[in-house]
């Protein structure tokens, strides 16, 4: 069974985010760069289930700059067999920011098709831009069935059992044949760490890096990012830890 | 005349979904702003709802029916809804941003070449639609380009529901027209069972009247005594946002958010909560928020009454000890 897991690289979490000087995009100079969460979500699936067959074969995917690399690495580390890095300039003409999501899901699904994968997996949206799309747009262009928000996959005769995260705590089992393509929810698995090992098997595994196509013009245009502005006045408590513990106490006892 | 169409959607108990009528708000705003029409979709099963919407909100329905929507599928959907749009020719498309429209709603604009506009906050004038990028920390206004569709869902929680059902009060009720789109077995490629709930849920949150809700800022599990004990100190509930139930430190009944419970307690203590939205949802109808966060750009403040920009490992324990001191 050959899986491919498309993943994006995003800033890390912590990362203080500044709008860039055009006023419509993030200043990327200097920021961390780390796997969207779900997507190494989506990568830990893949790993199980390629353990669980006991055979298999696992391809990375990531579009984007020369940084992605290390992202891809990071995967390799853990066990995906091969990388492809689907290479766009850092900014300018054929950049992510010049594209939108249609246009990414367009360069992904081609570096996909190219590797007729039995299933592909990716997240269930990105911790940066959070469309959300991503991986149903993919499945639409390779012309699979797909299910969102996936907790956890099984393999029936020639096709898929998977359970599916509906809302206020309800789930859905969902069946199809393959190949298809799925975006994981978080929490299904535990995600795990690379190993020394991994970290150094990775270093003689495949990254293969292919040109994106040109990038054609955007359906949704990005006019302007900024801060949002604060809506709610925030009473921001400051001083010592003791202090602010005081203030918070005596707020406390007025509220009950 | 590019008129407006929300796509509303209906749960399996006979009730609207609660953002279907947040974003009929929304497409009705935004069909006043440009002058012009507004309709509505159902796809499916809706029972009296159809009849109900028409004659509260005024608005003409398209009643999309076929026996293979008798149940969702993201295939049969997608074919039906871009049938419709090719009948009724919108403008503009607006789907309440739920867990089943994040399923078929790209995959049909896919089929249009366009490109969903997914989880607005805010329509402008133009229109403008604002989504929020990293976790909440942006916002960013689109705009749709070229002469196609408009598709854009709408965030829950963002626009009004005018209260009182669906729309202001109408002179007139809405014209029914039923639309049967042309769909076979063989389209149809995935098969869903019915939903179930995991195990009873023990732990309601819902009714609890003080919360403390700890979040990644935890760092470690070992760390969460800490917050245990300030629960304990505070006679509060103890809940978590995702991703520390992801991470099994705590059960997922526990849970504070879209994909968990939603709380309404007096007092809502978030303790290292960034505030991404899927937390927010479930805790906005909070009395009051206190938020203690290291960084002071965490969207949680945008909604807290009470801020402190701070070392939580510091902040936590001194609280507890004056907890205990003053109890």
């Amino acid at each position: 069974m050959k899986i491919v897991v498309a993943v994006k690289q995003v800033p890390e979490r912590d990362a203080v985010v500044r709008v860039g000087a055009d006023g419509r995009s993030v200043d990327e100079s200097d920021l961390a760069w780390t796997m969207n969460e779900p997507d190494a979500y989506a990568l830990e699936e893949a790993l199980q289930l390629k353990e669980r067959a006991g055979e298999g074969e696992i391809v990375v995917l990531c579009a984007g700059p020369e940084r992605v690399v290390s992202t891809l690495r990071e995967a390799l580390a853990k066990g995906a067999d091969r990388a492809i890095h689907v290479v766009v300039p850092e900014e300018g003409e054929g950049s992510l920011g010049t594209r939108d999501a249609l246009g990414v899901a367009t360069l992904l699904a081609d570096a996909a098709r190219a590797e007729a994968a039995d299933l592909v997996l990716t997240g269930l949206q990105s911790d940066d831009l959070g469309a959300g799309q991503t991986g149903v747009v993919m499945a639409e262009l390779l012309g699979v069935p797909h299910a969102t928000l996936v907790l956890a996959v099984e393999l029936v005769d020639g096709g898929l059992r998977v359970k599916r995260e509906l809302e206020d705590g309800w789930f859905q089992q969902v069946e199809m044949p393959l190949p298809a393509l799925l975006t994981v929810q978080s929490g299904g698995n535990k995600l795990r760490y690379a190993t020394l090992m991994g970290i150094k098997r990775a270093k003689l595994k495949e990254t293969r890096a292919v040109e994106a196509g040109a990038s054609g013009p955007r359906v949704d245009e990005v006019l302007k990012v900024a801060a949002p502005e604060r809506v709610k006045r925030t009473e921001m408590l400051t001083g010592s830890a003791d202090e602010i513990a005081a203030k918070i106490v005596a707020k406390l006892k007025m509220l009950r | 005349m590019s008129s407006v169409l929300v796509v509303m959607e209906q749960r399996g108990d006979g009730k609207w979904h609660r953002v279907s009528l947040e974003a009929l708000a929304a497409g009705q705003k935004l069909a006043a702003e440009l002058g012009v029409g507004c309709s509505v979709a159902v796809v499916g099963e809706a029972g009296g709802l159809v009849a109900e919407l028409a004659a509260l909100a005024g608005v003409d329905v398209w009643w999309v029916k076929h026996e293979l929507l008798a149940k969702y599928s993201a295939d049969g959907w997608v074919a039906a809804l871009q049938q419709l749009v090719a009948e009724a020719k919108p403008g503009y498309v607006v789907f309440p941003h739920t867990y089943q429209v994040r399923d078929y709603a790209p995959a049909l604009a896919t089929r249009m070449g366009q490109v969903l506009i997914s989880d607005v906050t805010a329509i402008g004038a133009g229109p403008v639609f604002t989504r929020q990028w990293m976790q909440g920390k942006l916002n960013a206004e689109y705009r749709h380009v070229g002469d196609g569709v408009c598709l854009v869902s709408v965030q829950a929680g963002s626009f009004q529901d005018r209260g009182q059902g669906p729309g202001p009060r109408v002179q007139k009720a809405g014209e029914v027209r039923e639309f049967v789109p042309v769909i076979e077995v063989g389209q149809i490629r995935t098969r869903a069972g019915e939903p179930f709930r995991e195990a009873a849920q023990t732990v309601d949150l819902s009714a609890a009247q003080v919360i403390v809700s700890v979040g990644r800022g935890i760092g470690e599990q070992e760390n969460l005594a800490m917050v245990e004990e300030l629960a304990a100190a505070m006679g509060a509930e103890l809940a978590a946002s995702r991703p520390i139930c992801d991470a099994g430190w705590l059960p997922m009944e526990r849970q504070v958010g879209s994909s968990g419970q939603t709380v309404a307690p007096k007092v809502y203590m978030a303790v290292g909560i960034s505030g991404a939205i899927q937390h927010l949802v479930g805790m906005k109808g909070a009395k009051t928020v206190i938020a203690i966060n290291k960084d002071e750009a965490a969207p949680i403040f945008e909604i807290a009454d009470v801020g402190v920009v701070g070392d939580l490992f510091e902040i936590v324990p001194a609280l507890t000890k004056a907890l205990k001191a003053g109890a």
